[in-house]
């Protein structure tokens, strides 16, 4: 077995390690932990596809912020996640067999799979020849699906407002910061000096 | 060649970068101060947009290698669109601003959905598909819950975000199994590969799962479930909204896609566009005798539209899709002129929505009732009213396309939906004596429910002449 084939087998089994354990462990923040895990091996997964730039992505977005940020709200709000559990017994049953109908109509389905003769061609390569894989993506996202990335921007920015509209509340009652304020106050204004005497007050 | 692909998308930016500009000057200026004057302003930039479209656009364009499409498809629905959407802003301001929840996000946010819908109708990838729903849905789950003070608004928003994700999922989950059978994402592609007769498994299911998404958004049965909720707890004036623009946006888009993308093998989605139509007409006129309260029954009766609105799609025809795009113009104004009269609907200052308020409104108020009346016939289909032509096309498409059973039970269907546009008008005229609404006093309200009821009158001579353009929109979608 090669190197390559042998990293591929351990990254492989820590992603789905990691995954069976995010579902199933009873702490939340293990389950927080499981998931870095499996982001982490999947990054794995990519440098050995010769994806170093998505791996990279993986990494930083995904380990270094969302997670973080999960691991965040799981330890800073009070949510108890037994109680949240608690009705699941109840619909496991459904849920099974829901699940497993599912399953059969999806191995029916990938057993009679047959893609369209013209598939093969109208793929787009994984990266043309000569060309770097962070280069041939920059060329997607910025040239050919340009009109798809501007989307994106727009759709992060109708997030941005929603976000605002629904929780920025100006309460009247407190004081705020005023920047201009502060720097123009006089100090001949604002401060006196006064001679005080001893045994005397003001 | 990136100059060439941007003048094809020059009505997009135009309001993208207005929805920007008007971000950036209120939150420097008076904020909320703003928002009637930005409310109007808006409507009048929504309208510009769709006279431009009106006058400039011509023949077909593609852009972004074919993810973009400028059709007269795309513009028909773009102009039907962009009207109803200023109309609803301008309805709802004064209606806003007495409850404080008139924000300056709210025009934006509008706004901007409405660009989504522009991406949605010209899609020609299944990727600008996706991008253009979201960035519409996104904009209207706010929207919904805009009222964050109240419970039922926020229900409505959440709702409406939860049903709206898994419905995305289900889209995008058949889209990535269209994916795997064509190996391209370019409706084009999607086509070619598919070729003529039946879908093999991989691409059924697939369509299957997209359609589903679509019914969604369109919320046609058994996908409806969210559609009375979110109509009754979201303000009027967004209920309105929903009513008109997302609707027309979500049926150009489903009729895009099942033409463009799978227009080889009409049999396999025909019968699934069949029954939802079924489904929809019959849940919508059988569900609504039982509501009281006008915003849900409003609900069912959209509901019900977006059945007979199927059933021109259901033909798989050029006659099919004219007849649903000309059936989604009438409904639209139909539904303008609708929830102008539910705006006006108010005691003390208090909205109203239970219909019983409505007892003996024609003794005080003649001119107004009428124009429900109208409106309400007109919607039930009764002839002569503009209404009926609309169900009369789409009748004819399905009959035409061999659907003879679809259209007896689409006749059926509208005879027991008749009932409950008739008992609004029943109170109206033969109510029982009860407590009197308020007189309304909105202008801009008054002359949107007479503009609409005489629409239904008026345009029965010959429609506005919108046959043709629908015609010509419909044979472009099926070049």
């Amino acid at each position: 077995m090669s190197i390559a084939a042998l990293a591929f087998y351990l990254f492989a089994l820590c992603v789905i390690a990691g995954g069976l354990f995010t579902v199933i462990s009873r702490n939340p923040v293990h389950s927080v932990l499981w998931l870095i895990l499996a982001f982490l091996s999947s990054a794995g997964l990519f440098v050995l596809l010769g994806a170093e730039f998505v791996a990279m992505l993986l990494i930083i977005v995904y380990v270094g912020a969302v997670a973080v940020l999960f691991l965040f709200v799981v330890m800073m709000l009070d949510v108890d996640f037994a109680e949240l559990k608690a009705g699941m017994a109840q619909y496991l049953p459904v849920a099974l067999l829901i699940g497993v109908i599912l399953l059969m109509q999806l191995g029916m389905a990938v057993g009679v799979w047959q893609a369209s003769d013209v598939a093969e061609a109208q793929r787009a390569a994984v990266t043309p020849d000569g060309v770097e894989n962070t280069a041939a993506l920059g060329h997607l996202i910025y040239d050919k699906y340009f009109l798809l990335f501007q989307l994106a921007g727009l759709i992060l920015l109708v997030a941005m407002i929603g976000a605002i509209v629904l929780t920025l509340r100006h309460r009247k009652d407190i004081k705020r910061q005023n920047v201009l304020e502060q720097m123009w106050r006089d100090p001949a204004k604002a401060m006196e000096l006064k001679d005080v005497k001893p045994g005397q007050g003001l | 060649m990136i100059q060439a692909d941007l003048n094809i998308i020059v009505p997009e930016i135009v309001l993208a970068l207005f929805a920007m500009l008007a971000l950036i000057g209120a939150v420097y200026t008076s904020k909320d101060k703003l928002a009637p004057m930005l409310t109007w302003v808006t409507a009048v930039v929504l309208v510009l947009v769709a006279v431009w479209i009106g006058i400039n656009g011509e023949g077909t364009r593609t852009a972004f290698g074919g993810m973009f499409n400028d059709d007269p498809f795309a513009r028909f629905a773009k102009i039907t669109m962009l009207l109803s959407a200023a109309a609803v802003l301008v309805m709802g301001q004064d209606y806003m601003s007495r409850r404080g929840m008139l924000r300056f996000e709210y025009p934006i946010l509008v706004t901007l959905s409405v660009v989504g819908m522009m991406v949605m109708v010209s899609a020609g990838d299944l990727m600008a598909l996706y991008m253009g729903l979201e960035l519409q849905s996104l904009a209207l789950y706010v929207v919904a819950s805009i009222r964050r003070d109240s419970v039922k608004s926020t229900e409505a928003g959440l709702k409406y975000f939860v049903l709206g994700a898994l419905s995305s999922g289900l889209l995008l989950f058949g889209s990535s199994l269209v994916y795997g059978f064509a190996g391209t994402t370019l409706f084009s592609g999607i086509i070619a590969a598919a070729g003529e007769g039946h879908a093999p498994i991989g691409l059924l299911i697939g369509l299957t799962l997209v359609a589903s998404g679509l019914a969604f958004k369109v919320s046609a049965v058994p996908f409806h479930m969210w559609t009375p909720d979110v109509y009754e707890g979201s303000p009027t004036p967004v209920t309105a909204f929903f009513a008109t623009a997302p609707k027309m946006a979500a049926m150009g888009l489903f009729a895009r896609v099942l033409h463009d993308a799978f227009g080889g093998v009409v049999s396999d989605w025909q019968q699934i566009i069949a029954l939802l139509s079924v489904l929809s007409m019959f849940l919508g006129a059988v569900a609504a005798i039982g509501q009281t309260n006008i915003k849900r029954l409003m609900a069912y009766s959209s509901i019900a539209h977006m059945g007979y609105a199927l059933m021109g799609l259901a033909a798989g025809t050029a006659f099919g899709v004219q007849a649903l795009l000309i059936y989604m113009a009438i409904y639209v104004t139909m539904s303008v002129g609708s929830f102008a009269f539910i705006l006006t609907m108010e005691k003390d200052g208090q909205p109203v929505t239970d219909i019983t308020a409505l007892n003996m409104y024609a003794k005080r108020e003649p001119g107004k009732a009428l124009a429900v009346l109208i409106l309400m016939f007109s919607l039930a289909g009764v002839p002569p009213l503009v209404g009926f032509f609309g169900k009369l096309y789409v009748l004819r498409a399905a009959y035409e396309a061999g659907l003879i059973w679809l259209a007896v039970l689409g006749v059926i269907a509208s005879v027991i939906g008749a009932f409950y546009y008739l008992r609004i008008v029943y109170y109206m005229y033969f109510g029982e004596e009860g407590e009197a609404l308020d007189k309304g006093k909105s202008p801009v309200l008054w002359v949107m429910l007479m503009g609409s009821a005489a629409i239904m009158l008026v345009g029965v001579v010959n429609l506005f002449g919108i046959e043709t353009p629908a015609l010509i929109a419909a044979e472009a979608l099926l070049r």
